[in-house]
This record gives C-alpha cells, sequence and structure tokens, in this order.
C-alpha cells in the first residue's frame, strides 16, 4: 500500500500505546490524519485500517459518525459559528449570514484561496459568552458582526487575531488537529485562565453578594 | 418444570403470561419469541433470531409487567427475556403498545419511497405486510422524504437502494457477528445514516447473499434477480444444495420452467438459515451451459453423432456386454445416483472396479473411510460441544463455508479453540483466531501428532489429506489415543453418499467391506443374485492405468471434469484408448472421446438427495420439470436392461427405496493399516513446495455464466514468505513465475505468514490452475523466480 | 452573607489557577493523600455520606453508583469521566476545566482509589482545543509530580463532534474506537462497561466535587443545599440577562435568586421562557421563577434540574423559532441508531419549519404533540425524550403564539430585537 509518506508511523503507534486495547486509538488517529492532511484521507483511511487491523469500512464508518472528521479539505482557518438556539438568537444567525455573504461561500464552503471554510456549529459550551465563534475550535466570545469578520479577514490575510480564551495567537487547522490527537503544542500555559462571566459568581461572592 | 436437551442438560423453564395465555418458555427466551410460541406475531424488523439482540427498530414495543411492577414505557420485546411473574400485553390487548407500535410504523413509512410496483421485495416484504397488519390507515407526514442517489453496487452481486434502508442493521450485523467479513458498516449519523462501503473495497464476502435474504426491505437486491420477477409468479421447490458437502437446505424458486434465484432454507442442525454465495448465485450453468439434449454415439467415421436412445442404449450395452470394464463417477452424484453406479458396477459390469474419486486421491484415504468414515456419525452438533477443533487438510472458508460459519459461530460464542495444521495462514484462520501450526508442506503427520486434544475435542480433516502422506494415519491415531472425533469433510456434495453407496473399491452399500465374504452374500441376497464379485477394485488412478494398459477395455464416467485429476493429459490418453460410456449434462473432455454420450438432468431437473459430510440426507424433488426424468440412476438401469443385466433401478424412488432398505453393516469394519508419516521434500534456492485449495468461488464448472458471483472472487496471488519475497526481490503485487517441466503460472505475489520453503497458490482459479498448467499437487516441488 | 458558596470556583481568579503550582498552593493533592490511605469502602462510605449526587443531568447518587462496582472479581476496574458537554446550554465543565483542571485529576485518583480501578480515562469533546492543551498538560504535571503513574493512570481521549457521546454507554463505544451510538442495556457498566469491564461513568463536575468532600468532610457538604440535594453545584447563567455567568451556589437556590445577583433581565426586558437545565429539561416561564433548583423542587415542577444551565430568553424571543432550532440540533446529532429519534426528528423539523415561517396549520400542532407522544418513551435513550422537551413544553405555555404563527401567515417576530447587539444596530 502506498500510503501518504508524511504520516508518521511512529506517532501514530505512540498513539496506539495511549490505550489497552489499539482500536480505541481510531479517534486520535483520525484527528491526526487531519493534523497532516488537513482532512480524513483514503491514505489515512487505510493506514489506520492495517495498523489497528481491522477493516477499512469499520473506520470509515467512525470517520463518517463525527461531525469533526471531514472527508474533505477545509480551509487553514476552519471558522464556526454556533447558531443553536441561545447563540442563534443573540446574533449568532446575524453573523453567520453576514460572514456567508461576506466570504461568498455557503455552509461547510472554503473560501478560493483555500483560507477560511464556514461551518454552523452546535453549542460549544460557552453559553455565557454568547455569541459564541470558534476558529480551529478556539473560543472567539461575545462576538458580533464586525468582530467575526475581523476574525476572517485577518484569517484570510494570515494574522488572525488571538483567541478570547485560548493561546497567543490562533494555530491553524492542522495545528489544531495535532492537539486534538493529544499531541503537546507547548501552548497551555498561554492564554487566560478564565474570562469574566467565568469569573462572575466568585466575584460577586467576595464583594459578599 | 423442565425439558431437556442433549439428554443431560436440563433446561429451567419460566412461565409468563401474553396478552392473557400462559406460555412456558426456556429461561433466556426473548418476550417476542414466547409471544410465538403462543401464535402471537410482535412486528419486528431489527430482530433476527440469529443475530445478537439490538433493540434499534422500536417497532416490536409491548407494556411488561414484573412482579406487579409495570415499566412505565413500553419496551423492546426483542432484547427482554421472560422472568418468573411476568405480564406481557402486546398490541392485542394493550393500547399503548397498539399505538406505540403504530407511531414507529408510520415513521418507517415516512421516508420509505413508494415504489412498492416495482422493488424485487414486493409481495414479501416484511415492511409492507406489517404496515398493513399493524400500521395506520392513513399516511399525514407529507413533507420532504430522504432521496439518495440509487442504486449503489457495493458489490458486483449485491446492489443497494438506500431510500429504502429503515437502518434496522441486520446486514451488518450479519456481515460482522456470522460472517465475520465488516465490509459493510453504518456510515454518517441521524438521518443520513445508512449503509455503505469503504469506497474503495467492496463487499467480497462469501456470505453476502444472506444480506439480501434478511433485509427486510428492498434495499439490499441480488444482481441477478433485480427485476426479474414477482415473488407470487415463482414456485418454490426445496431443494438441497449441489455445491460442496456442507449440506445446505435450499430453496429453488423458478418461473416458468426457469430458475430464476435459489434461497437459504432453515435446518437449525445445518446451516440454520444461512448459506454462501455459491449456493445462492450459482445455478446458471444449468440453462448457460452449452446442454446436451439428445443421446450421441460415435459413428463407423469415429465422429459423434445424434442418435435415438434405443440406439445408444444398444450401443453403450453393445460395448460394456462381456468387456473388463471400469466406472468412475464423479463427486456430484446423488446418492441414489450413486447407488445405482454401485449397482450396475457389481451386477452389469461384474466387478468391483469403482471409485467416485474424481480427482488427486490415495490408497491411505480409501482405507480411512472405510474404517473410520462411512456409517460414521460425527455431525454439526460436534462442533458446538468441542472443547478443541483440529483443522488438517481443511481450509473451512473455502472447501465447505457453513462448516466456517459454525465454526464461528462458537468461536464468537464461547471462545472455541481452534488449530489447524498447514503451510500457510487463512483468512478463515485470522476470523477465527486459530493456532497455526505451521509446517512445511508434506510433512504434516508428524505435527498432528504432536496436537494436544482430548475425548472432547474433534478433528476435521479434508480430502487434501490424501496429498500428504501418513496424515490420515496420524489423524487415526490421534483419535485412537485422545478420544476425539472424527469428521471427514469432503469438498463435492456426493462424495459422502457415493461412499455410503458403496461406489468404492473395497465397499459395497452400506460400508460392508467388499473383502467381507458375509458382507458379499447380504447384497448378493438383497439384489438376488448368487453371487458379487469379491476381487477387491480398483482406484480412480487404478483404473486410468489399466485403461491406459488395455487391462480395461472400458469404462462408464458420471459427471468427471478431466482437470481434476492428477496427470489430466495421460486420464484423456487412456480414455482415448477404451471404450467409452459418458453420462454429461453438458459436452465435456470426457464427452469428446466418448463413444456413448447420454444426456442426463441437471439437479434441478431431477429428484434425489445428498448426504452431507455427517452423513445426513436431504432430499430434494425436481424444481423445473424434466419430461424424460433423466436422473443417471434410471438410464444406468436402461443400460442393464438393454445388457440383459437388470438392476431394477427404474426410479428415483425405487433406488432409494432399495437403498434405506439395505441398511448399514453392523460387521467388523475394514482394518486399517497405518502408513508412516511423510516428509517435505528439500528444496534449494529458487524452489518451492507447493501447497494449494481450491477457492470457494473459482473456475469450477458449475459457476459458469455467473459473472456477478465472479466479481466477488478473491483475487488471485501466490503466497510467500517474507523471507522469500527478500530473497526474491519482491514485494506484495509484484508479479512470480511459477514453474516446473510441465508448464508454468504467472501471478502476483502476496506476502504473508507462510513456511519459508512453500508457496501457496489456488488450485482452480482464474490465471492459476495448478493441476492443468503444472501437474503439481500438494509437497511438490516448483520453481519460483521473480516475473 | 453570599448566597454563593465558591469551592470548585474559589480561586479561579487567579491567573495560573490552571497550573499544577496554583493547584497545589491551595491545598491540592492533600485530599488524594488521604482518600489514598483510607480504605477504598471508607471512601465510597464518605462519598455516599456526602449525599454528592451526579452532576451531568440524571443527579444519580455518586456514592452509590461506586458501590455497584463488584470487588474482588480479579477484573480491570475503569473510572471514565464524562467531560462531552455538548448540552445545548451547558458551560460549566468546559470553564472549570481551562481555570483548573487539577481538580479533576485529583478527584480521579480518588474515585479510581475507591472503585479499585488502576485507570481513568476523560472523555472531552473535541471542539475546545485549548482545553484540551490545559487537561492534558495537567495530567503530564501530575505524573511529573508523581500523583498519576504511581498504580493510577490517566488517560485523556479527545472526542470529535457527536452530542450522543454523552450518553454514557454511547460514550463508552465511542472510547473502544466505534460509532458513538448508544449500547443495550443490561448490562450496565457498572458490571460490564469499557473493554466489558466493570466501569463507573461519572461528569466532570461529579468528580471535581470529590476532593473538597474528602478535605472537608461529608457534614460539611451535607450543610449546603436541600434535604436530597446536598451540596452546592455550578448554576451556568446564560442569554437575555445584564450579567451572565457561573454561578457556584447551594442547590435548591431559585432563579429568581440568580437573576438579582446577575443584574436581571437585560434592561427594558422581561422574562419569558428558561431552560433550567439544558435544551432536553422542559421550558419554564416567568411563573416558575421561586421554584427550588434542586432535583426534587424542577422535578416535582414538571422539568428536570439537568446541568443547571439556565438559559435565559426574554419577549423579544420568538419561542417558536428558539424551539425549532432546538429540533434542529436534536436532527442532526441524532445517532440514527433507533427509527423514533432518527426519523421523528426529521419529521419534528419539517413541520416546526412550516409553522414558524407560517406555512402551518392548527392541526399541524396536534400532529406535532402525537408524534412527540411516539418519540417519548418510545426511542432507544434519552436523546430522543429530550427532543420533544421543548417541543411539548413550549406549546403547553405558548400554544397561542404558535397560532399567532399560523393566522399571521409569518412569524410575528422580528430577530434582530431579540440580538446581543440590537443597541449597537439601532
Amino acid at each position: 500500500m502506498a500510503a501518504d509518506q508524511r504520516l508518521n508511523q511512529e506517532v501514530m503507534q505512540s498513539i496506539i500505546k495511549r490505550y489497552p486495547r489499539s482500536r480505541s486509538a481510531i479517534m486520535p488517529l483520525l484527528h491526526y490524519v487531519q493534523s497532516i492532511s488537513g482532512y480524513v484521507t483514503n491514505d489515512g483511511i487505510e493506514l489506520i485500517s492495517e495498523l489497528l487491523e481491522i477493516e477499512t469500512a469499520e473506520v470509515s464508518a467512525v470517520a463518517t459518525f463525527y461531525t469533526q472528521y471531514k472527508r474533505k479539505p477545509v480551509g487553514e482557518y476552519h471558522v464556526g459559528v454556533c447558531t443553536n438556539t441561545l447563540c442563534a438568537v443573540m446574533g449568532g444567525d446575524a453573523i453567520f449570514a453576514a460572514l456567508k455573504e461576506h466570504l461568498d461561500i455557503e455552509n461547510d464552503g472554503v473560501t478560493a484561496d483555500g483560507k477560511v471554510s464556514l461551518e454552523h456549529i452546535e453549542c460549544n459550551a460557552a453559553c455565557d459568552y454568547a455569541p459564541v465563534v470558534m476558529a480551529n475550535w478556539e473560543f472567539y466570545d461575545n462576538q458580533t458582526v464586525e468582530s467575526a469578520k475581523s476574525l476572517v479577514d485577518g484569517a484570510r490575510s494570515g494574522n488572525p487575531p488571538a483567541p478570547t480564551r485560548g493561546p497567543n495567537r490562533l494555530v491553524t487547522y492542522k495545528e489544531a488537529s495535532a492537539v486534538l490527537a493529544g499531541l503537546d503544542d507547548g501552548l497551555a500555559r498561554e492564554g487566560v485562565q478564565a474570562g469574566g462571566p467565568t469569573l462572575l459568581g466568585l466575584k460577586l461572592s467576595k464583594e459578599g453578594k | 418444570m423442565t425439558t431437556t436437551q442433549d439428554s443431560a442438560v436440563a433446561v429451567e423453564l419460566i412461565t409468563v403470561i401474553i396478552d392473557g395465555f400462559e406460555v412456558s418458555v426456556p429461561k433466556g427466551t426473548l418476550i417476542i419469541r414466547a409471544a410465538e410460541k403462543l401464535g402471537i406475531q410482535i412486528p419486528r424488523f431489527c430482530d433476527h433470531p440469529l443475530l445478537d439482540p439490538v433493540g434499534a427498530c422500536r417497532q416490536c414495543l409491548v407494556d411488561v409487567e414484573i412482579n406487579g411492577r409495570a415499566f412505565p414505557k413500553p419496551q423492546a420485546s426483542c432484547t427482554i427475556p421472560v422472568e418468573p411473574n411476568m405480564i406481557v400485553k402486546t398490541q392485542l390487548t394493550s393500547p399503548v403498545a397498539d399505538k406505540a407500535q403504530k407511531g414507529v410504523m408510520e415513521l418507517l413509512l415516512g421516508n420509505h419511497p413508494l415504489d412498492c410496483p416495482v422493488c424485487d421485495k414486493g409481495g414479501e416484504c416484511p415492511l409492507q405486510n406489517q404496515a398493513m397488519s399493524n400500521g395506520r390507515a392513513d399516511a399525514r407526514l407529507d413533507g420532504y422524504k430522504r432521496t439518495f442517489e440509487k442504486p449503489i453496487n457495493i458489490s458486483s452481486s449485491v446492489l443497494l437502494d438506500r431510500e429504502r434502508c429503515v437502518l434496522c442493521a441486520r446486514c451488518t450485523r450479519f456481515s460482522e457477528q456470522i460472517a465475520s467479513d465488516p465490509f459493510i458498516t453504518l456510515n454518517e449519523r441521524g438521518a443520513l445514516q445508512q449503509v455503505g462501503i469503504y469506497e474503495n473495497d467492496p463487499f467480497k464476502s462469501y456470505f453476502s447473499g444472506n444480506t439480501v435474504q434478511i433485509c427486510p426491505v428492498g434495499a439490499l437486491t441480488g444482481a441477478s434477480y433485480r427485476f426479474r420477477a414477482r415473488p407470487f409468479d415463482l414456485v418454490s421447490t426445496p431443494s438441497a444444495c449441489e455445491h460442496c458437502a456442507s449440506g445446505c437446505d435450499m430453496r429453488t424458486d423458478v418461473r416458468r420452467g426457469k430458475t430464476l434465484r435459489r434461497l437459504a432454507g432453515d435446518d437449525a442442525s445445518v446451516n440454520e438459515e444461512w448459506n454462501c454465495d455459491k449456493g445462492r448465485w450459482a445455478f446458471k450453468y444449468v440453462t448457460a451451459l452449452d446442454r446436451l439434449t439428445h443421446p450421441l454415439v460415435r459413428n463407423a467415421e469415429g465422429v459423434l453423432v445424434q442418435a435415438s436412445w434405443p440406439e445408444a442404449l444398444a450401443a453403450a450395452a453393445a460395448g460394456l456386454k462381456g468387456k473388463r470394464a471400469a466406472v468412475i463417477t464423479g463427486g456430484r452424484v446423488t446418492t441414489e445416483d450413486a447407488y445405482g453406479y454401485s449397482k450396475f458396477a457389481r451386477i452389469a459390469l461384474n466387478t468391483n472396479d469403482i471409485d467416485f474419486r474424481a480427482r488427486v486421491t490415495s490408497d491411505e484415504e480409501r482405507d480411512f473411510l472405510a474404517a473410520h468414515v462411512v456409517g460414521s456419525a460425527t455431525t454439526y452438533r460436534d462442533i458446538d460441544l468441542a472443547d478443541h477443533v483440529a483443522l488438517i487438510a481443511f481450509e473451512p472458508e473455502e472447501e465447505s463455508p457453513i462448516v466456517f460459519l459454525r465454526l464461528n459461530k462458537n468461536f464468537k460464542k464461547r471462545g472455541l479453540k481452534v488449530s489447524a495444521v498447514a503451510a500457510t495462514r487463512s483468512i478463515a484462520m485470522n476470523k477465527l483466531k486459530a493456532e497455526f501450526i505451521k509446517v512445511a508442506p508434506g510433512s504434516e503427520a508428524a505435527a498432528v501428532a504432536g496436537l494436544s486434544l482430548t475425548a472432547k475435542s474433534l478433528i476435521l480433516i479434508g480430502e487434501r489429506a490424501s496429498e500428504s502422506a501418513g496424515l490420515f494415519s496420524a489423524v487415526a491415531a490421534l483419535a485412537a489415543q485422545t478420544g476425539a472425533k472424527i469428521a471427514y469433510i469432503p469438498r463435492r456434495a456426493g462424495e459422502r453418499g457415493a461412499l455410503e453407496a458403496g461406489a468404492l473399491g473395497s465397499l459395497l452399500p452400506g460400508g460392508r467391506p467388499v473383502a467381507d465374504a458375509a458382507a458379499r452374500v447380504d447384497i448378493a441376497a438383497a439384489w438376488g443374485v448368487a453371487s458379487l464379485p469379491s476381487e477387491p477394485g480398483r482406484t480412480t488412478s487404478e483404473i486410468f492405468a489399466g485403461l491406459a494398459s488395455q487391462q480395461l477395455e472400458a469404462v462408464v464416467v458420471g459427471g468427471v471434469e478431466i482437470q481434476d485429476l492428477p496427470d489430466s493429459a495421460a486420464a484423456l490418453d487412456a480414455l482415448k484408448k477404451s471404450f467409452v460410456v459418458s453420462l454429461e449434462i453438458a459436452p465435456s473432455a470426457v464427452t469428446g472421446v466418448a463413444d456413448v454420450v447420454l444426456p442426463v438432468a441437471a439437479i434441478t431437473e431431477k429428484s434425489g438427495s445428498f448426504l452431507n459430510w455427517e452423513g445426513r440426507a436431504r432430499a430434494f424433488d425436481e424444481a423445473v420439470a424434466d419430461s424424460q426424468n433423466r436422473s443417471d440412476v434410471r438410464i444406468l438401469s436402461m443400460i442393464a436392461d438393454a445388457m440383459g443385466e437388470s438392476i431394477m433401478l427404474g426410479t428415483v424412488t425405487a433406488a432409494a427405496r432399495e437403498f434405506n432398505q439395505l441398511g448399514k453393516w453392523d460387521g467388523s469394519r475394514v482394518q486399517f493399516a497405518p502408513v508412516s508419516a511423510g516428509t517435505a521434500k528439500s528444496v534449494n534456492g529458487n524452489e518451492a513446495l507447493i501447497t494449494s485449495w481450491r477457492r470457494l468461488l473459482d473456475m469450477g464448472a458449475l459457476q459458469k455464466g455467473e459473472d456477478n458471483l465472479a466479481g466477488t472472487r478473491r483475487p488471485t496471488v501466490a503466497v510467500i514468505s517474507a523471507q522469500r519475497a527478500t530473497a526474491l526481490g519482491v514485494t506484495s503485487g509484484d508479479q512470480l513465475r511459477i514453474s516446473n517441466s510441465r508448464g508454468s503460472i504467472t501471478i502476483p505475489a502476496l506476502v504473508d505468514d507462510i513456511h519459508d520453503d512453500a508457496i501457496w497458490l489456488p488450485r482452480n482459479s482464474f490465471a492459476s490452475q495448478t493441476l492443468v498448467s503444472l501437474d503439481a499437487v500438494h509437497g511438490d516441488v516448483v520453481t519460483v523466480v521473480k516475473a | 452573607m453570599s448566597k454563593l458558596t465558591p469551592v470548585l470556583s474559589a480561586h479561579w481568579d487567579e491567573a495560573d489557577s490552571f497550573t499544577i503550582e496554583a493547584y497545589t498552593r491551595h491545598g491540592g493533592y492533600t485530599a488524594s493523600k488521604k482518600a489514598l490511605a483510607m480504605d477504598p469502602d471508607a471512601v465510597i462510605q464518605l462519598v455516599k455520606d456526602s449525599g454528592l449526587r451526579g452532576r451531568g443531568g440524571a443527579g444519580f447518587p455518586t456514592g452509590m453508583k461506586w458501590g455497584f462496582i463488584p470487588q474482588g472479581d480479579n477484573k480491570d476496574h475503569y473510572l471514565v469521566v464524562n467531560a462531552d458537554e455538548s448540552e445545548p446550554g451547558t458551560c460549566k465543565d468546559t470553564p472549570l476545566l481551562m481555570a483548573n483542571p487539577h481538580v479533576l485529576i485529583e478527584g480521579c485518583i480518588i474515585a479510581c482509589h475507591a472503585i479499585r480501578a488502576e485507570r481513568a480515562f476523560i472523555y472531552i469533546r473535541g471542539e475546545v482545543t485549548h482545553v484540551v492543551r490545559r487537561v492534558n498538560a495537567a495530567i503530564a504535571d501530575a505524573y511529573k509530580a508523581g500523583h498519576l503513574g504511581n498504580g493510577i493512570d490517566v488517560t485523556l481521549h479527545i472526542g470529535a463532534g457527536a452530542y450522543i457521546c454523552g450518553e454514557e454507554t454511547a460514550l463508552l463505544d465511542s472510547l473502544e474506537g466505534f460509532r458513538g451510538q448508544p449500547r443495550l442495556r443490561p448490562p450496565f457498566p457498572a458490571i460490564a462497561g469499557l473493554y466489558a469491564r466493570p466501569t463507573v461513568v461519572n461528569n466532570v463536575e461529579s468528580i471535581s466535587s470529590v476532593p473538597a468532600i474528602i478535605s472537608n468532610g461529608a457534614e460539611w457538604y451535607q450543610s449546603m443545599g436541600t434535604e436530597k440535594s446536598k451540596g452546592a453545584t455550578l448554576y451556568s447563567l446564560s442569554g437575555h440577562v445584564n450579567n451572565p455567568g457561573q454561578f457556584e451556589a447551594p442547590l435548591g437556590i431559585t432563579l429568581r435568586e440568580i437573576l438579582d445577583l446577575a443584574g436581571g433581565i437585560r434592561n427594558g426586558h422581561k422574562l419569558k421562557f428558561w431552560t433550567p437545565g439544558g435544551s432536553s429539561t422542559p421550558l419554564f416561564t416567568d411563573a416558575h421563577l421561586d421554584i427550588p433548583l434542586d432535583y426534587e423542587g424542577v422535578s416535582a415542577a414538571g422539568s428536570m434540574l439537568g446541568t443547571k444551565a439556565l438559559q435565559i430568553f426574554d419577549e423579544t424571543t420568538c419561542v417558536v423559532r428558539a424551539v425549532l432550532r432546538w429540533t434542529e440540533f436534536y436532527k442532526h446529532e441524532s445517532c440514527g441508531k433507533c427509527t423514533p429519534c432518527r426519523e421523528g426528528t426529521w419529521w419534528l423539523v419539517q413541520i416546526l419549519r412550516d409553522l414558524e415561517n407560517g406555512t402551518g396549520t392548527e392541526a399541524d400542532l396536534e400532529k406535532l404533540l402525537d408524534l412527540c407522544d411516539n418519540i417519548m418513551g418510545r426511542s432507544f435513550c434519552a436523546l430522543g425524550d429530550g427532543a420533544t422537551s421543548p417541543i411539548t413544553s413550549s406549546i403547553r405555555y405558548f400554544r397561542d403564539e404558535y397560532i399567532a404563527h399560523v393566522t399571521h401567515g409569518a412569524c410575528p417576530f422580528d430577530p434582530v430585537k431579540s440580538t446581543l447587539f440590537v443597541g449597537a444596530v439601532n
């Protein structure tokens, strides 16, 4: 089998060794494939099947179940606008509509330069920061149409703003995928420990309220 | 109250009340099945008695109460075993269950297309039927239906119409749980969930047709039946599978004289509800082959010309009468036909020169069959009870696929230990996680001696053991020493029946030894003759040698493929020197050199029975009328009449009755004379020892015309070890040339787990016919080079 | 005295709160040291005595769950932490792990000891890159400090976007490398969970609550909360309020009290409807402001405490639009295994869409309710049930608003008015 030579089998074996049973490694391995190829390639599926000694159909069954695994390339910066009810009502719908128009792409589309892809996403566990936009699954809190536009504009010019709660710079989709494969990028200590809403109750309590 | 199973194990019975009726069922029985015992049909889709419960479709919801405590919501009756003090209310007595079922049915129908009039399943569709019996009268879901591009070929044999699928997952569960071929899976999620393959790997499972049969809608269809017929236009006849010795119960569906499909029948003792794709989809040969329709007789100019039946029978009788003649039957004969050949040889030809083994054989095998196999009764149940199964010269998935399914069931359900003595690892060994005892081809016997079995173990030995000296002997010794049971599993459907019918030189019908005077008297009396020939008969190879040397002058050949024989060219030459009467369904190498050719009925055109490897009989009726009733036994009877040596077997029924009345021999068996263990030949440099078997799907004559089926064959490869690959400088996929003085084969290499001295290649696959091209059998030396 | 009781959140306001240095500075990893010196059964008893109940939504007593694990069975046992926080409105575990992952790791050590497990898995959703970094770094630091690796190991498993994996058996299938679809029960995870071994699956907040219980004792924990709902918990307030955020308070606090703390509904508006515990819990209205937010109180009022995700919507919000969007979510996240949820959500969305855009009929409302009746309690897991909650509860309280869409022939609301930046737009 002529697998994509960029897929590092040593790294993949180290991921497999995290688990008592090798099949458990299928999800981090798929994230790893995305960190190399930007999406789940056939080469990736076939190599995972070989390493885990399961059928290719079993790998693709898993790969197609989870929303984060993409079977076609996404942008270098994958932007998700939360349009679940609360964010949608509070502005997510407006932001999503504006970004589609601004980027001239539809849901799941990629800009022609390959820089930005757009997806409407479900609740991302940051409702107290609504409306929320994620870029490469980093938090951009309390967004407006304008702030979201400047996020994607920055991304297209190679200079995206830093996440609200995240490292000091926005990593690429592939770099973020490596983190999701469980690989350390050394950025854990960057960024705030919490945003204002997270600390609100604590602050009020300290004020005796 | 208890009932017994296997006479020893008591099964606890549990009594429950379903819709007001009491029923007692074994502990562990699911509610849905307990209801069936009362004749209460709870609608269902995902439920299948041979698959693990999944509770996915939610169609079988019922109200359940235990010890007076009711479940707050209806429960899936396909997932809950009965319990003491359980009261169940199905749709018949619970309005809640009835509404729940109607609600689920409405949702299943909502996205289902209304293409029943053009759907293969229409008329025999569980969704259609249960929608009528348990669905709402009106439809109220009037929005957008789910649509898919249609259909998808998930293999050359199976098509998938995704919009019809109700996602019961029977097909994917079958593939994973029963066949261990998870090549089809559920993909995507939610309302987009769909059955599918990985785009580069089609559904190439030997058992794929079962998914078509158990699909409760028309989502999976067979390429060769799709759009061919309506179920209500078909006439169904129970039948038996002629393709191997597994012994599947089958059903043949015919419309206007033409077989349109065959389905697996339901025999819990044998094939349960499954069969293999060859059994299901290889039947067109009956019509695809250029069938013989009239007798042929070689005229004075040496040309075969059409003749009338009386002319042909007279010619056959004249050519055989008073000659030193023999009989070769081939392995596909029914038990009744085999009995006819057996009796014909003894009475009409006055000889024991008869052998059903038209293939590579050994005298050791003949003696093993007489001593250990004829009359034996090892069964599938013994696989269920075994603590350990040893596979000797037997690849179950390729050579007896239902035996594989039973092994796999026991492996999956209870971790049955399987060991295999072989030169190469097989796919089935991987599926069964079998212990692989790797030996050089030819040295199997020594390895068998080292197996540690118990009195509860089972040895499955195949006919290829005759290609490794001392292997039958080693198995007999191991069984004697450990108390393990033996089962001999021939590849062909007719072989066990032929053995029991006495189509062997050393045995008369019922396992009576020719050498035993009392046995001969037994049969002579039954047949109303003064005596039977007492000299044990020749084997297949001895018969051909006899023909070649003209010690034998004539031969009756029934259904033999010449390329199944070792040195087929020599065999054909021998036939050319002799007077040959050939009983065949289609022109073949044998009919080409025959002096009289008598057309006989194919399986679907006649009645009869097969004995499978267990010795279990399965009778079948003709599915397609054949006005001439040309079963071999009837024609043999007519030849005998023409010879003035009547065998009195004018019908299949008469043959069956007479054979069964003879019963089994209860005297002493033939003593088995052990043969010493063989050793592997030595190899040097590029030499290798060949090992081989026939793939289930290959160039076999009965698969002719089945292009869809051929598309799911396993690829033709030559398997070599990593060490040899390195030595040759090849990797998987590179072409190898395998040759000897007789010829060569060039096919791609596959580097796998095989003895370093060995090379495996398929015996009768496209581009790899080892007997024809190399005349090489197991253990022979060939030269392997990079092509 | 403050109504709030920050325990989990006590040190979140320190900039390095997520580090092992900060955690140990505040006494971190002393509870695990104490617990490891205790008999495992005594730890289970202590947690039972504390009254701690599962914070993932179902409220099952944590100590009792641990007690179900068979002992002396010579099998591997596993702890699996459910950090797949995905229920709409729920946003407590994510900030907790970003601000203080070590408290979860210490909780894992204690829980593993109690259930005789040598290995814990933390299954975290995949859409939170920075939280993954923080947890992974915390695990690495805990190994370096010797808290892990001496008989107890913790492995982080990262999901890939599937709400259903928050269902514990779907989570286990996902962790084993399969499609995350719920398993048939029995067997329950306590008997045959991960790799068919006895397994406890607990929510992040539940496990993170354990170290403080070990340190301060069951009585301390019991002293907070209500009769059957003991302790303190994180309430997550979001939506049309002046100050959204996390409020750690004793169980039984009311929405009115929390809103008071948060500065109320956004200025000039009034409360219309809210969820007590995420979108799967039936909606409440302004009539429910004084319901005690504990397991019993919310249940008695016809909903569920769930994840205490208080999503607040004011009168500018169209309830039909809100419910449609949630229903679209359930359709998107249905795993596909069972008919009622997979097929039911497909049709619910279509009917709701018609109703929302004004092309529906009053009869559609009855169809909707009947379909919900055929899904609720008929599905394989609770996701199907949850999908019906917003629909049936919204029709119960706002039937007139649905009818208004029908008679108006369109949605009578202006969506701009409910956005956060409406002022900026105006």
